[in-house]
Order: structure tokens, then C-alpha cells, then sequence
């Protein structure tokens, strides 16, 4: 790891061991939006960490980008990093301004559609997103759509959109967005917007992923060491050892696909590579949060002990963006599509 | 707490043009009809291939020039091997010794054993088997039985080892025995000895496999007499030198790669357009094998760096075998045949010899059990 990376990260987890309690976690939950942490993280730059220099971004690599990203994950940090960082790189991409604050995408469930509509006043916004994350509180959508045929990035106040609100699994909001005939603040062409969108969110949610499934293997390990039965630590305990062991090959699976999705991701998210990432990733926190669950016993199923914190969002998390089924049946299709000779070179490229 | 992490490695260009030279190699080989893939894996032992890979530079790679490598990196080992391995390339014959007897003898043998042997071994003619396991020594490899004595000039090695593969056609074998009495650190006074099988005091019987194959042998040392230059590394030292060999066993490719020729097959058969189950299980397979792979090279960048990356070997070979013997199990089920006895390549004998092989992948190497626990060491919790 770089010197730069290393520092980057120290200070991140400074900032969320400052601004990341329980009890934040806790109020943010039952609805409180986490001010002095979003705060402290735009201090730090981390809202504009992904973005490149010239669209005001913090300088930082984009590969730096996901590292901090995976570590606000493993701090189980309840705010919208990922979308914010999402949405200012399509507006970016699109040679828009990037607005000030917490931002959040529409639409992220595959059925939805927004339509953008041509008048005289200009381009306005009709249609429902469903769950879209943080929709609630974030002061600006980035919404992405067709006009005219082809794919466009808009910006959209939320005001007033907000007409229902849900929580995931982890208690994150998810909002249900009703546009009806909304101006666009700012609205450019972006070829292949849809797309983008839907990759690169589910590579952002990949790197959550193995961020958290990291802090669930660590709070295995320590519970397993500290609790004693039968006279030991149940870490004695082979039947423990081989399960953690198991976990461990899921966290470090985890580990590796997001890596290797997030290189080659750089430039634009490279499907093959996020396909991959997010399948085998969605697959490893399933496992990995069953064992970590299984390790802790009672303790970990109950709201005081913190593993929960981190289970919830991989179980989350793994349906967001497209789910193992929808990577892997996509996977699959473009490799049967190439035909079974082309598939060790497509698997040796990366 | 050992962390675990396996950082990426750039393939040097080096490398990539080796690919691409290894690529042709195989496909004009297919073309002669040297060998057809679908039927071979790294355990299809096959002389004549062996001797054209070494003709081409292709084992002993990362050895040094005098004698007889190429003096390569271990990420261009890394290419050339796991191309031999989806291309379907029989490489069986040197595949032990190209992966960890050689290693052993350059970094631990006599001047006099490394002239002699290694450079035969890079020309792809001669070959070794195993020599740890025995019949009251598996997992507990620290529980051998076999015994040498000092004698003039040498040692006289008495004992027996089982599922010797491939004994009754390779050269040699690297055995472990005992050279002291077991004292309270039971990992002491072992030994590792080169066994050259062509030699008197040493014979191989066969041990039928469950399909009725013959690759496994019990090997039975009677007084074998092994020269002072045939011991490797300091006498006594043999548990260190066992240990770091299971790395070089455990890291590679081969570890996840044993079923590829099935997938492939599988593939083939479900055709252009699979239906939503058969695709969704052809994309999880990818989703593995290219994670697996980004692991595996991860490993052979440690080992390029001089690491003795012994845990993640553990941790690559425990869940890349529990992948290869998903494949059998995951496509007699999308594809409606009824698996067949025999070593043709038609797809029902493909699926019937993988399902017959599979048990062996998760114990060979170092049982999944013993990985674990090695996992579980690593992670603290022993």
C-alpha cells in the first residue's frame, strides 16, 4: 500500500472513530440525519474524493476513492458516501457542475423509468423511482434517463418529491421519489448514462461489501478469543476454527474481486470485472454474515452487541444494484454468447 | 492475527508475450493431434509432451542457467502454467517436479545432485513423485514411520509410503524419514532424502484407485541406500524443508483449474443460449474462477517476492478445490445425462471421470481439514 493510501485511510478512520458512534448509528436509524459526521467528512474531502480534479474533486486516485469508501463501510457509517460520490461522477462525466452537499441517484431498481419531457420552459421530469437511497434527506437527485433517444444526466431537486419513505435492512432510507413535471436544474447528454449508472453503483456497493465483511470477520475473531466455555475460548474449539476459517476465505475472496473490480473500473466501470465482483462478493457476505452470526451466538443477536451493524448492511446491500442472480445471469449470457473457447481469454484479460 | 492480503500483481509484458507464445504452442499441438484437451488434466502423464515442454523452455523456469532453467520470473511461470492447464495440455509426467521436487533440490541439494538432476528435469525427461504420506501417517505427517540410518558414506532407509502417484513411471521421489528418534518436538530429527526408484532396495506396487486407475503406489524402502549427496538441506531439518515445499504444492493454479476442461465441455454443450438457471450458474462459476485467479497470481507475486506465503496458499487451496468439485456436482444437474464409465472424451465420460476424481481434490495436497486448522493459525485462534 502507498504511504498516501495508508495516511488517507488513518484519517479516515480518525474521523469515524470520532463521529461514528453507536449512538449516532443509533439516531441516524430512527431518522436523524448525522450533520457533524457529514460535516467532518467534507472537511476531510471525502464527499468530493471521487471526483476528478478538474470537476473540483479532492485529488485523490480514484482507486483512493474506493479505499475510503470500503473504510466508511467497515465503520458502518450511515450516510450516503457511495451515492455522493456516484452522483457527482456522473455529473462530472457529463461536464456538469457538482453541487455542494449530500447527493443521491434515480433511478436503482431495474423497472423504473424516469421520462424526461421537452417543453417550452425547458426539459422537465416525470415518473416514480422507487428506494432510492437517502432520496429523503439529499437536497439533489442526479437522475439519468433517455430524451430524444438518447442517454441524458439531469439534476433534480428532491423537494417535494419525497413521497413515501422505506428503510433497508441496515435502517439506511430508502425513498420512494415522485417527479411531476420537475425542472432540471441542469441536464446534458451522456452516452451510455444507464448503463454507468447501474455498473457503477453495484462496483460502489461491491467495495461496501468487502468493507464490511471485514469488520464482521474482525468481530468474529475477538468474540471468539473472549468468550470462554466449556472452561476455554471457544476459538479452541475446532469446529470454530475451521468455520472462522471459512469466513476468512469469504472476507478475503470479498477483498480481492473489489480490488480487482475497482482497477479496472479507473477510467469507466468495466462490466465484466464489476459482474464479477458483485456476484461473488454478494454471495461472500451472505456466508460470511451466517458464520459471523453463528460464531457470536445469542450475543450477536441481540441490538447491543455491534456485529449487527455491519450484518444488516451486507444483507442490504447485496440485493441493492442488482443482486447475485442478475450479475451472474449477465455473466453468464455474455460468456455463452462468446462461446466456451473465448471464456479463458476473456478470464486471463483481467 | 496473520493479516491476509493479497495484493495485486502487474503481469510483466514478458509475461503476456509468453502467453500468447504458450497459446500457439497448444493449438498447434490440438491441430497435430497430439492430444485432445477435454480429456487431460495435471495428472495426465504423457512423456513425449513433457520432453517438447522442455524443448521450449517451458520447465524449470525460474531456475538458474547452469543448470538447465531459464531464469524466469514466477509470474511467467505462472502464465505458462495455468495456459497448460486451460488449454488441456498433459503435463502430468513433470508437473511434480516442475512444481516443487526442483525447488527443493536448487535451494537444498548437493552441487552434485543439482548437476545431475535438475537440468533432466528441465529437458522434460525425467520425473518425480511425492514421498511424505505413509500407511499410519496422512494428515499427521509428523507421525512418519520411515527410518534411515546413518551408514558409510550414506544412509540405509527402511519404511513404506502410499499414495505414491505416478512411482511406477517417474525417476525419483523425495521422501521424508526419520533420522533421530522422535523427541518431544515431534517436528525434530526428520529428514528429507532424493530416492532414485531406478535403484535396488526400493519397490513399487501398485494401489488401485476407486474408477480402477492406476496412479496411486505403495512405495516399500528395503535398506535403500541413499548417498551423502542425495540428503537434502541439514539432516534433522526435514520438517522446515517439508513445510515449505507444501507451499509450492499448494499455491498454484492446479488447485482450482482440475475441473476447467468440464466447465469448458459444459459450456460448450449448454450452447449460445442457456436458460436462466444454466446461465446464472455458468456466470457464478466465472465470478469464482476469475476471483480464484486473482488470488492465485496474488501468491505467485509473494512467492516472485521471496515470501513464503504458506497461509494463503492454505487459504487458495481450501476454497479453490470446494470450487472445482462444484462444477460436476452444479452441471449433472443443468444438463440431462446420465454420467458414463470411461476415458473417452464424449461429455458423459468427461462428467462421470470428474465426479469419480472429485473426492481427491479436497484431500490431495493437505486435506481441506488441515488447511483449515493452518487458516485457523494463521487467523490467531491456535
Amino acid at each position: 500500500m502507498s504511504e498516501m493510501r495508508n495516511d488517507l485511510l488513518k484519517t479516515v478512520d480518525r474521523m469515524f472513530d470520532e463521529h461514528c458512534p453507536k449512538s449516532v448509528r443509533e439516531s441516524a436509524e430512527a431518522g436523524e440525519w448525522p450533520a457533524a459526521m457529514w460535516q467532518a467528512l467534507e472537511e476531510v474531502g471525502l464527499d468530493r474524493a471521487a471526483l476528478p480534479e478538474a470537476a473540483g474533486g479532492s485529488g485523490l486516485e480514484f482507486d483512493d476513492a474506493m479505499a475510503a469508501l470500503r473504510r466508511s463501510a467497515y465503520h458502518a457509517a450511515p450516510l450516503p458516501l457511495a451515492e455522493t460520490m456516484l452522483a457527482g461522477r456522473l455529473l462530472a462525466a457529463a461536464g456538469l457542475d457538482v453541487p455542494q452537499g449530500a447527493l443521491t441517484v434515480a433511478p436503482v431498481r431495474p423497472n423504473d423509468g424516469l421520462e424526461f419531457v421537452r417543453s417550452v420552459s425547458g426539459t422537465t421530469l416525470a415518473g416514480v423511482a422507487h428506494r432510492v437511497p437517502w432520496g429523503n434527506v439529499c437536497a439533489h437527485a442526479v437522475v439519468v434517463g433517455e430524451l430524444d433517444g438518447k442517454c441524458v444526466v439531469g439534476l433534480a431537486s428532491t423537494a417535494g418529491a419525497s413521497a413515501s419513505v422505506e428503510k433497508n435492512l441496515a435502517g439506511e432510507p430508502r425513498a420512494l421519489l415522485r417527479f411531476e413535471r420537475a425542472r432540471l436544474v441542469a441536464l446534458a447528454p451522456l452516452e451510455g448514462a444507464l448503463s454507468r449508472l447501474e455498473t457503477e453503483g453495484a462496483l460502489y456497493r461491491s467495495v461496501q461489501m468487502a468493507g464490511a465483511l471485514e469488520r464482521a470477520l474482525e468481530y468474529s475473531l475477538q468474540y471468539a478469543n473472549e468468550r470462554v466455555q466449556f472452561g476455554r475460548p471457544i476459538a479452541k474449539f475446532q469446529a470454530i476454527q475451521h468455520m472462522l476459517a471459512v469466513l476468512a476465505g469469504q472476507a478475503a475472496a470479498a477483498s480481492a474481486a473489489a480490488d480487482a473490480a475497482v482497477e479496472a473500473s479507473l477510467l469507466a466501470p468495466d462490466e465484466f470485472a464489476v459482474s464479477v465482483a458483485k456476484s461473488r462478493i454478494g454471495e461472500a457476505a451472505g456466508k460470511g454474515a451466517e458464520i459471523a452470526h453463528q460464531v457470536h451466538g445469542a450475543m450477536g443477536y441481540t441490538r447491543e452487541h455491534n456485529l449487527h451493524y455491519s450484518t444488516r448492511r451486507l444483507w442490504s446491500w447485496r440485493d441493492e444494484f442488482g443482486n447475485e442472480t442478475y450479475w451472474q445471469t449477465r455473466l453468464g449470457r455474455a460468456v455463452t454468447a462468446q462461446g466456451a473457447d473465448a471464456l479463458w481469454p476473456m478470464l486471463s484479460r483481467l | 492475527m496473520h493479516e491476509f492480503k493479497f495484493e495485486p500483481v502487474q503481469m510483466p509484458a514478458a509475461a503476456e508475450a509468453l502467453r500468447v507464445e504458450v497459446r500457439a504452442f497448444i493449438a498447434e499441438e490440438v491441430a497435430k493431434g497430439t492430444f485432445t484437451p477435454s480429456r487431460n488434466s495435471w495428472s495426465s502423464f504423457d512423456a513425449d509432451f513433457s520432453r517438447k515442454c522442455g524443448e521450449r523452455g517451458y520447465i524449470g523456469m525460474r531456475w538458474p542457467k547452469q543448470y538447465g532453467g531459464h531464469e524466469r520470473s514466477a509470474l511467467e511461470r505462472y502464465v505458462v502454467t495455468e495456459e497448460m492447464l486451460a488449454g488441456g495440455a498433459p503435463v502430468g509426467a513433470h508437473w511434480v517436479a516442475d512444481r516443487q521436487s526442483g525447488h527443493q533440490i536448487l535451494r537444498y541439494g548437493s552441487e552434485k545432485a543439482k548437476q545431475t538432476i535438475l537440468p533432466r528435469i528441465a529437458a522434460g525427461v525425467c520425473y518425480f513423485s511425492i514421498g511424505m504420506s505413509e500407511p499410519d501417517s496422512g494428515s499427521d505427517l509428523a507421525a512418519a514411520r520411515t527410518r534411515a540410518s546413518r551408514v558409510e558414506g550414506g544412509w540405509k532407509i527402511t519404511g513404506t509410503k502410499v499414495w505414491t502417484s505416478s512411482a511406477h513411471r517417474t525417476n525419483y521421489l523425495i521422501a521424508l524419514a526419520r533420522t533421530s528418534p522422535k523427541a518431544e518436538d515431534r517436528h525434530a530429527g526428520m529428514t528429507q532424502f532424493i530416492v532414485d526408484l531406478s535403484q535396488p532396495g526400493v519397490s513399487v506396487r501398485p494401489i488401485y484407485n476407486l474408477y480402477g486407475g492406476h496412479d496411486f503406489n505403495e512405495v516399500v524402502f528395503d535398506e535403500f541406500f541413499a548417498a551423502d549427496d542425495m540428503v537434502l538441506g541439514e539432516v534433522g531439518m526435514g520438517w522446515k524443508l517439508v513445510t515449505g515445499e507444501l507451499a509450492f504444492e499448494r499455491s498454484g493454479p492446479d488447485r482450482f483449474l482440475s475441473t476447467y476442461q468440464l466447465l469448458v465441455e459444459s459450456i460448450r454443450t449448454i450452447g449460445s443460449d442457456p436458460d436462466a438457471r444454466a446461465a446464472n450458474e455458468i456466470g457464478r462459476f466465472v465470478a469464482h474462477l476469475a476471483t480464484l485467479r486473482r488470488m492465485s497470481t496474488s501468491v505467485a507475486g509473494m512467492l516472485e517476492r521471496g515470501a513464503q506465503p504458506i497461509v494463503e496458499a492454505a487459504l487458495v487451496k481450501d476454497i479453490g478445490t470446494a470450487f472445482e468439485r462444484e462444477i460436476p456436482e452444479t452441471f449433472r444437474q443443468l444438463i440431462p445425462t446420465e454420467p458414463t464409465l470411461g476415458e473417452g472424451a464424449s461429455y458423459p465420460e468427461l462428467l462421470g471421470m470428474t465426479i469419480l476424481r472429485a473426492p481427491g481434490f479436497t484431500i490431495r495436497g493437505g486435506t481441506r481439514e488441515i488447511l483449515r486448522g493452518m487458516i485457523a493459525r494463521g487467523l490467531g485462534l491456535r
